[in-house]
């Protein structure tokens, strides 16, 4: 479902004397179809810029990144977006909504945006939020307002909303309860039995246990300094 | 006629200048023809596009009627009719029927116009659009595209605040179902007389724009589907002739307060008690009581 | 898919200066394209040729008419093209005085475009004013007063009511949040992104504000001295701009 070929990332910073900083080389991965990958290394080693040029959120200067039949490295803006609504979930660590959005429209937009009827949307949206023990009294309010914690339960309500065939998870077990992370655990063992390929960064080993099929190591694919 | 002046005041270019302006509106019904206006001997606002207009039709044959408000004996209408017989020296008339050229400000008579005569009207304010749009250059360009939502705006307006649509003179109309034209600030009561035998000419001095209506041409008030255009009108007769057509006057009588409707049309009410009709304050008129007697 | 506006190579000089050069871009149906740059950049300039406000020097504006398919509105006719922004074009200007009727009631407001379309019913009229109003979230009772008794957040979304209310498919924007108050931004971007979702428009929005096209536009369009300096999407031009002068833009905002 996801497939990354030879993929090399460098930044040029043109206003701190155009310095170039390499990021990512020769990268290779594959996930199939139910599979969750975990991806480790060290901070800074480019967890989170593999997870965003797969996203598209970075420009990769070079290999390929297949979602399904589409390739992020030179897909046109607008079939990027096409991906993201219907293929490609990304669970952030930050919640970015526009404020004075009540809750239960925040966590319905997914799936209002692939053609749900809203009244299906708020189904599933109260749902996930009551799974994840977000208050009812909470949900007309603006997650804006929430403390960190709900924050992140409310985007991950969001990120599992619509059922993507291929998901990306930035810790998603971060600031959570024991209780809450069990839950979000369950959404991604469902999500896999549901076939969906996902990629994610745990910092909690034990959780990376136990929902992830095998382990890849993003320093290998960090530059050595020349 | 005082021969130091050319005939009719203006010297004859003038008046080619402005025949041709009128030639061209009553070329283009409606249409609002920029034309160089001249001083006149008289104040913006007293009638000096009306008084250019009848200089340029006059010619030494026609009879002149003059009316302010209907009424040959007002301030603007006296002086303009003299100002005329000095400079023309023309005949003049308050009777419309013997008329040729009729100029007027306000009103149109309450007797229907034939086809031998031509009346005058004194515009303020030439523009139908101006009142929502300011910019000259953007009604011109909405005349020319024929963009006159703009117009409805303002009836809407009138039914939001008053529930019905509150002009009651210079009430806009669409001529032959092209151009939308300020017919003057008659009353809207007026409007359906427009539609007439007559050669309808209007001049606007301030503002430097003649139009025309040529005989016979479809004149529509505009309104809504579900608030149509009403004429409106009194709903008593005149005090003085009694007449229950004709479009009337309030005039307070006494330092009580008393009132009484009179036609706006003084030759018509004239004409009407002449023929023996008497209102509820009018008094018979002499002819009639000695015909009695 | 045809594009629902196809803009190829404008350029606008006023004299020797220049105002914006060989741009070009493709807008989807339901597309909201951000263009950001600091004042003086030709943002305006760009907008302004698009809508048929100013005429470019050079190039072409396609839009998919919805009887004759995909036109240049630059090389038609003036009546058809003024026909165009007053039923499938819209335009919000910054200062909402520019697309508001001041002395017209907000009702009157509303209403006229559907009378300039030839809507001659006062009854229909109004219960559409009334609808829009209720849809920008302004009380039914101000239906008769005057924008001008109205505050500026308000007013800009009665001109934005007064905008939609002929179903357009395509939006102008420019600067819509500029001027208001930033809790007043917060909800008039709401309601502009529900109404884009809700009635699938397309929009070009011009601001110089990152903040409002990372919530507003789907892809973005930074310019610097007439030209267009960079595009991708939105979040992709923020997250990891590639020149120098975007970089140095994202960077220069202040946090909060």
């Amino acid at each position: 479902m996801i497939n990354i070929e030879n993929v090399s990332k460098s930044f040029t910073l043109h206003n701190q004397n155009s310095v170039v900083i390499p990021v990512m080389k020769n990268a290779n991965l594959k996930v199939g179809a139910g599979e969750c990958v975990g991806l480790t290394g060290s901070s800074g080693a480019g967890k989170s810029t593999l997870m965003r040029m797969i996203y598209g959120n970075y420009l990769t200067q070079s290999g390929r990144i297949m979602v399904g039949d589409v390739n992020v490295v030179t897909a046109l803006p607008r079939e990027i977006l096409n991906l993201r609504r219907d293929t490609l979930g990304y669970v952030s660590q930050f919640l970015r909504v526009v404020p004075r959005v009540s809750t239960l429209d925040v966590v319905s937009e997914p799936l209002l945006a692939v053609g749900v009827d809203r009244e299906r949307a708020h189904e599933r949206a109260r749902l996930l939020l009551t799974k994840l023990r977000i208050p009812e009294r909470l949900w007309t309010l603006s997650p804006l307002t929430f403390s960190g914690g709900e924050q992140q339960r409310v985007n991950i309500a969001r990120g599992f909303a619509h059922e993507y065939p291929a998901m990306l998870l930035d810790e998603p077990t971060a600031s959570l309860d024991a209780a809450n992370r069990e839950t979000v655990l369950s959404l991604i063992e469902d999500a896999k039995a549901h076939g969906a390929a996902i990629i994610g960064i745990f910092h909690d080993d034990a959780a990376r246990a136990q929902v992830c099929d095998w382990e890849v190591d993003v320093s290998v694919f960090t530059p050595k300094a020349a | 006629m005082n021969s130091e002046y050319n005939f009719a005041y203006l010297d004859e270019q003038t008046k080619r200048m402005i025949r041709r302006a009128l030639l061209k509106g009553v070329a283009i019904p409606g249409y609002q023809v920029p034309f160089a206006s001249r001083e006149m001997p008289m104040p913006y606002g007293w009638g000096t596009g009306g008084v250019q207009v009848t200089a340029a039709c006059l010619t030494p044959d026609d009879t002149l009627k003059v009316i302010d408000q209907g009424a040959d004996d007002t301030t603007n209408a006296v002086s303009i009719r003299k100002f005329f017989e000095k400079t023309a020296g023309v005949a003049v008339s308050d009777e419309t029927a013997k008329a040729t050229v009729i100029q007027t400000r306000h009103r149109i008579p309450e007797r229907d116009l034939s086809e031998n005569q031509i009346i005058v009207y004194q515009v303020p304010i030439p523009e139908p659009l101006r009142f929502l749009e300011p910019r000259e250059t953007e009604t011109r360009k909405m005349h020319a595209l024929e963009e006159y939502g703009l117009m409805h705006v303002k009836l809407y307006e009138d039914i939001a605040r008053h529930g019905h649509i509150a002009t009651s003179y210079a009430y806009p109309v669409m001529i032959e179902g092209r151009y939308v034209m300020d017919p003057s600030p008659i009353p809207k009561f007026d409007n359906p007389k427009m539609e007439m035998a007559a050669l309808q000419l209007f001049g606007a001095g301030r503002e430097q724009r003649i139009y025309a209506v040529p005989p016979y041409t479809k004149v529509v008030s505009l309104d809504f589907e579900d608030y149509p255009f009403e004429k409106g009108g009194a709903t008593q007769g005149c005090g003085l002739c009694d007449a229950q057509d004709s479009y009337l006057d309030e005039m307070i009588m006494d330092d009580s307060g008393a009132r009484m409707s009179v036609c706006s049309d003084s030759d018509y009410c004239r004409e009407r008690r002449d023929a023996g009709y008497v209102g509820e304050m009018g008094v018979p008129q002499k002819t009639v009581t000695e015909d009695a007697a | 898919m045809t594009p629902l506006l196809k803009v190829e190579n404008i350029s606008k000089y006023y004299g020797n200066r220049l105002g914006c050069r060989n741009v070009s871009f493709d807008l989807y149906p339901g597309e909201v394209l951000g263009i950001v740059g600091e004042s003086g950049s030709g943002k305006s300039t760009l907008l302004n040729c698009l809508a048929g406000h100013q005429e470019p020097d050079t190039g072409e504006v396609i839009f998919d008419t919805r009887v004759d398919g995909p036109k240049d509105t630059i090389t038609m006719p003036e009546p058809e093209r003024r026909m165009l922004s007053r039923t499938d074009w819209a335009f919000v200007h910054q200062n909402p005085r520019d697309g508001l009727r001041m002395s017209v009631s907000a009702g009157g407001n509303v209403g006229e475009r559907l009378m300039a379309v030839g809507e001659r019913h006062y009854g229909n009229i109004r219960s559409v004013a009334l609808d829009w109003l209720d849809k920008v979230e302004i009380s039914e009772d101000r239906v008769d007063d005057r924008p001008s008794e109205f505050s500026g957040g308000m007013q800009q979304r009665l001109q934005i009511a007064r905008n939609l209310v002929t179903a357009p498919r395509l939006i102008f924007m420019d600067e819509p949040t500029g001027g208001l108050d930033v809790s007043v931004q917060a909800r008039l971007l709401d309601l502009l992104r529900g109404l884009v979702r809700e009635l699938g428009l397309s929009a070009v929005v011009v601001t110089h504000d990152l903040a409002v096209v990372r919530l507003l536009a789907d892809r973005l369009m930074v310019m610097k001295d007439g030209h267009v300096v960079e595009t991708g999407l939105t979040d992709q031009v923020l997250d990891d701009p590639q020149h120098a002068y975007t970089q140095l833009l994202v960077s220069s905002v202040l946090q909060v």
